[in-house]
C-alpha cells in the first residue's frame, strides 16, 4: 500500500493578518541612538530619572554583546527596527471613541466581546502605546489600579519607581537594556492587601507597523493576603521586514497572596520575541504561570520565579507549537531561595514542518533552602521526520535536603496510534489533530477558555489545513 | 439482492524492510448474516489479514483483490473503509491522551453515520451500550485506554463496535487474556449485534468464545494461507489435538 503524504497548509492567519493603514502622530526614525531616547522621553513627557534611565540603559545596551546561546539572530539589525511609534490617538476609556480601524482590529480578535462577557477589566495597547483602559468600578472602589504604564508612572510616580526594573534590571541582558532603553506602553497593576479579584484584567497587545519593535512593560504588585489572575494576549500581522518584541513583565507577589499569569502570544513569522517575564514571591506567596508560544519566527522566552519567602510556591503550565520557519526556545527558570518552596513544571511542544522546537529550563537550589520540593516534566511531540526538538533541563542544587522528581520525553506521533483512530471513520487530519489536541489538553484546561478554543482552532487549522 | 459482503481473492501480503511475505493467497467469501472463525497457530498471519483488511500503511498487498460490497478496497483509506461499515477490534487497542471515550466515540460516529451526534443523546446512547458491557459509567470520561486493564480496553472496544455498527466486524484476538466471564460478556456483546445484514470475522486462538458464539464456518490459517475450512467440528478437532496434526497434514 502507498504510504500517502498529508497535505498540511500553513496556519490560516486571516484574522491575526489584518493591516491597518500607517496613521501615527509620532514615530521616531529607525535604528537607536541617544537622540531616539531623548524624543521618547521628551514625546512622553516623562521625570528627569526615567529619562536618565533610559539612557543609562542604553549605554548598557551599546555595551552588552548579543547572547551567544540560544537562537540565531544575525538577521535582526537593530538599524532597521523603529521603537517608537504613537499611534493618532489619545488613551479612550470608552470603546466608542477609539479610532475605527484600531477598534476593528480589536472586534475581529474578540476583545470587547470578551471584556463584556468575562473580565474585570480591559487594556489594548496599539504598537507602542495603549489605546483603550477600563476596570470595573467596584474594583477601583476597592483600590485596585489597573492602567497602562504611562499614567502609572504620572499618578503612581513613587510605586513605579520603587519597583520599576527592580526585578529585571537593564544588565541582565542585551534585550533588558533595549528595554529599559526604549519601553512603552504595558499595563500597571496594584492589588492592595486582601483584596481578592475574582474575575480576571486582560491586556490585549498589538503590533500594526512594519518594522517596528514593541516594548511594553508589565509591572504587577500583589499585596499581602490577595488574588489576582491577569491575562495577555500579543498578536501582528505578518509583514516582509522583521518586527522585534522585547517586553518585560515584573511581579511582585507578597506574603500569602497568589497571582496566575496567563499569556498568549501568537506574533506572526516574521517577529523576533525576545521577552522577558519575571515573579518574586514572598513567604506563602504563589505565582501560577500558565504560558502558550505560538507565532513569532524566533522566541527565547523563560519566565523565572524567585521564590525568596519561606513556603512560597511556583506552579509552571507551558506549551510551545513550533511549525514551518520556527525556532522557539522557550522554557522556565524556578530558583528556591528560601526553605520548603516548592515549584511544578509541566511544559508540552509541538514541532512540525520542520519547526523546531527547544526547552530550555533551569532549577536552582541555594545552599541555604532546604525542605524544598520540585517536580519538572517536559514532553514533545514532533509531528514528520523534517521537526526538531530539544531538551536541555538545567539542574543546580547546592544542598541535599531537597525533594526533585524529573521527567523528560520526546517522542514522535504514532503511526498506530494514527490508524486506531483512522479505523473507527476518523480522518488522518483529523486523528493528527484529536492526538495533537490530547496531548495539550492538560495545559488547554488550565488556559482561560478563549484562549483554550484559540489554541484548539490553531491546531485544527495547523493540521487539517482549513478551518471548520 | 447482495448477500455477499466480503470477497478475498488471491490475496497476497508482505510487511516490513525486508518486504517479507506473510500471506501467500488468501481466498475468502463473506456473506451476511455469517459468522466466520479464523483460527491458526502464531505467526501463521491472522493479524496481518486483520490489519490488511482495515488498510494499516505498513502492510502491502502484492496480488489479489478486496472487494467489499461491490468496491475494490485495495487503495481505500482506512477511514473510508470504516465509514463503508468495516470495523477491526483490535488485539491491542491503542492509549490516546487527553481524548476521552464519551469525545472519540462521539466524533468516531459523526464520521462514519455522516451525522452530527449531538451530545445529550449521544451520551444517553453511551451510557445504554456501557451498561450492557457492565462498564462503569466513569469509563466515558476517561482518557481513551489509558491505564485500562487488558479485559478493559478489550470491552472498550466491543463498546465502539456496539456504537459504530458496522456491516463487518473483525474481531482480532479479542477473547485473548479475557477471564471466563469477560468472554461471556464480549460474546454477549456480540450476539446482540448480530443480524442477517451483517456478518463477523472473528480471528482467535482457542475455542472458548466459540460455546457462546456459534460459528458458521472456522477457516484454519497456517503459515499465509487457509488451509482447511469447515463448520464448528473443526475447531473442536484443534481444540483435541492442537494444531501440530494440521501441520503435520501440510507440512510440504
Amino acid at each position: 500500500m502507498e504510504k500517502k503524504k498529508t497535505k498540511v497548509k500553513d496556519i490560516d492567519r486571516r484574522i491575526y493578518d489584518i493591516k491597518n493603514e500607517l496613521n501615527y502622530s509620532f514615530k521616531t526614525d529607525s535604528g537607536l541612538t541617544r537622540d531616539i531616547i531623548l524624543d521618547i522621553s521628551r514625546e512622553k513627557n516623562e521625570p528627569e530619572w526615567m529619562r536618565d534611565f533610559r539612557l543609562k540603559s542604553l549605554e548598557i545596551y551599546s555595551q552588552k554583546p548579543f547572547p551567544k546561546w540560544g537562537a540565531d539572530l544575525s538577521d535582526l539589525d537593530m538599524d532597521n527596527i523603529v521603537t517608537y511609534i504613537k499611534p493618532n490617538t489619545q488613551m479612550k476609556n470608552d470603546w466608542n471613541d477609539v479610532p475605527e480601524d484600531i477598534k476593528n482590529t480589536f472586534e475581529l480578535l474578540g476583545l470587547p466581546q470578551a471584556e463584556r462577557e468575562s473580565l474585570a477589566g480591559v487594556g489594548a495597547q496599539y504598537d507602542s502605546e495603549v489605546v483603550y483602559h477600563n476596570i470595573r468600578q467596584e474594583l477601583v472602589d476597592m483600590g485596585v489600579i489597573y492602567t497602562d504604564m504611562e499614567t502609572a508612572l504620572r499618578d503612581y510616580e513613587d510605586i513605579v519607581k520603587e519597583y520599576f526594573m527592580k526585578l529585571v534590571p537593564p544588565t541582565d541582558h542585551k534585550f533588558a537594556a533595549l528595554h529599559g532603553a526604549v519601553w512603552s506602553g504595558g499595563s500597571f497593576v496594584y492589588v492592595p492587601e486582601g483584596v481578592k479579584v475574582d474575575i480576571p484584567l486582560q491586556s490585549y497587545f498589538r503590533l500594526n507597523a512594519p518594522g517596528a519593535g514593541q516594548f511594553e512593560h508589565t509591572l504587577i504588585i500583589v499585596e499581602k493576603n490577595s488574588y489576582l489572575h491577569f491575562i495577555e494576549g500579543c498578536s501582528a500581522p505578518k509583514y516582509k521586514v522583521n518586527n522585534l518584541h522585547a517586553g518585560c513583565v515584573e511581579l511582585f507577589v507578597k506574603e500569602n497572596a497568589t497571582l496566575r499569569y496567563s499569556t498568549i502570544e501568537n506574533w506572526s513569522k516574521n517577529m523576533y520575541n525576545l521577552n522577558t517575564k519575571r515573579a518574586v514571591v514572598d513567604k506563602n506567596g504563589t505565582i501560577e504561570w500558565v504560558s502558550g508560544s505560538f507565532g513569532s519566527k524566533v522566541s527565547m522566552l523563560y519566565p523565572m520565579s524567585i521564590l525568596r519567602g519561606e513556603g512560597a510556591r511556583s506552579e509552571f503550565t507551558g506549551v510551545t507549537f513550533a511549525a514551518k520557519g520556527q525556532y522557539l526556545d522557550t522554557g522556565t527558570k524556578v530558583v528556591h531561595a528560601a526553605n520548603n518552596t516548592t515549584s511544578t513544571v509541566n511544559s508540552k511542544s509541538i514541532s512540525k514542518d520542520g519547526g523546531h522546537a527547544f526547552y530550555r529550563g533551569l532549577l536552582r537550589v541555594s545552599k541555604n533552602a532546604t525542605g524544598c520540593k520540585s517536580t519538572v516534566s517536559c514532553t514533545s511531540l514532533m509531528l514528520d521526520n523534517e521537526s526538531k526538538s530539544d531538551t536541555l533541563p538545567i539542574i543546580e542544587i547546592d544542598n541535599d535536603n531537597i525533594d526533585i522528581g524529573h521527567e523528560a520525553k520526546i517522542g514522535r506521533i504514532s503511526d498506530d496510534a494514527i490508524f486506531y483512530l483512522m479505523s473507527r471513520g476518523i480522518s488522518e487530519e483529523e486523528a493528527k489533530a484529536m492526538i495533537v489536541r490530547g496531548f495539550v489538553e492538560p495545559i488547554t484546561k488550565e488556559l482561560p477558555l478563549e484562549y483554550a478554543v484559540e489554541l484548539n482552532n490553531l491546531i485544527n487549522i495547523e493540521l487539517e489545513g482549513a478551518i471548520g | 439482492m447482495f448477500e455477499n459482503l466480503l470477497t478475498i481473492n488471491n490475496l497476497k501480503v508482505s510487511v516490513g524492510d525486508d518486504d517479507k511475505e506473510i500471506l501467500k493467497g488468501i481466498d475468502l467469501k463473506i456473506n451476511k448474516g455469517e459468522v466466520h472463525v479464523i483460527m491458526g497457530p502464531n505467526g501463521g498471519g491472522k493479524s496481518t489479514l486483520a490489519y490488511t483488511l482495515m488498510g494499516h500503511p505498513k502492510y502491502r498487498i502484492n496480488d489479489g483483490d478486496i472487494i467489499f460490497g461491490s468496491t475494490r478496497i485495495n487503495d481505500m483509506k482506512t477511514h473510508l473503509r470504516a465509514k463503508m461499515g468495516l470495523f477491526l477490534s483490535f488485539q491491542y487497542p491503542e492509549e490516546i491522551e487527553g481524548v476521552t471515550v464519551e469525545e472519540f466515540l462521539r466524533t468516531a460516529k459523526t464520521a462514519v453515520s455522516g451525522e452530527q451526534q449531538k451530545i445529550i443523546p449521544f451520551k444517553k446512547l453511551i451510557n445504554k451500550k456501557m451498561e450492557d458491557l457492565s462498564m462503569s459509567e466513569e469509563y466515558a470520561s476517561r482518557y481513551l485506554n489509558v491505564g485500562f486493564s487488558g479485559g478493559e480496553k478489550k470491552k472498550n472496544e466491543i463498546l465502539q463496535m456496539s456504537i459504530l455498527n458496522p456491516k463487518l466486524a473483525i474481531l482480532d484476538e479479542t477473547d485473548s487474556g479475557l477471564d471466563v466471564d469477560a468472554i461471556k460478556i464480549v460474546a454477549d456483546g456480540v450476539n446482540k449485534i448480530k443480524n442477517e445484514e451483517n456478518a463477523f470475522l472473528i480471528i482467535t486462538h482457542y475455542n472458548k468464545l466459540l460455546e457462546y458464539i456459534k460459528p458458521d464456518f472456522v477457516h484454519i490459517l497456517l503459515n499465509g494461507r487457509i488451509v482447511k475450512s469447515g463448520g464448528i467440528e473443526l475447531a473442536n478437532e484443534i481444540d483435541e489435538y492442537g494444531y501440530e496434526k494440521i501441520k503435520n497434514e501440510f507440512a510440504s
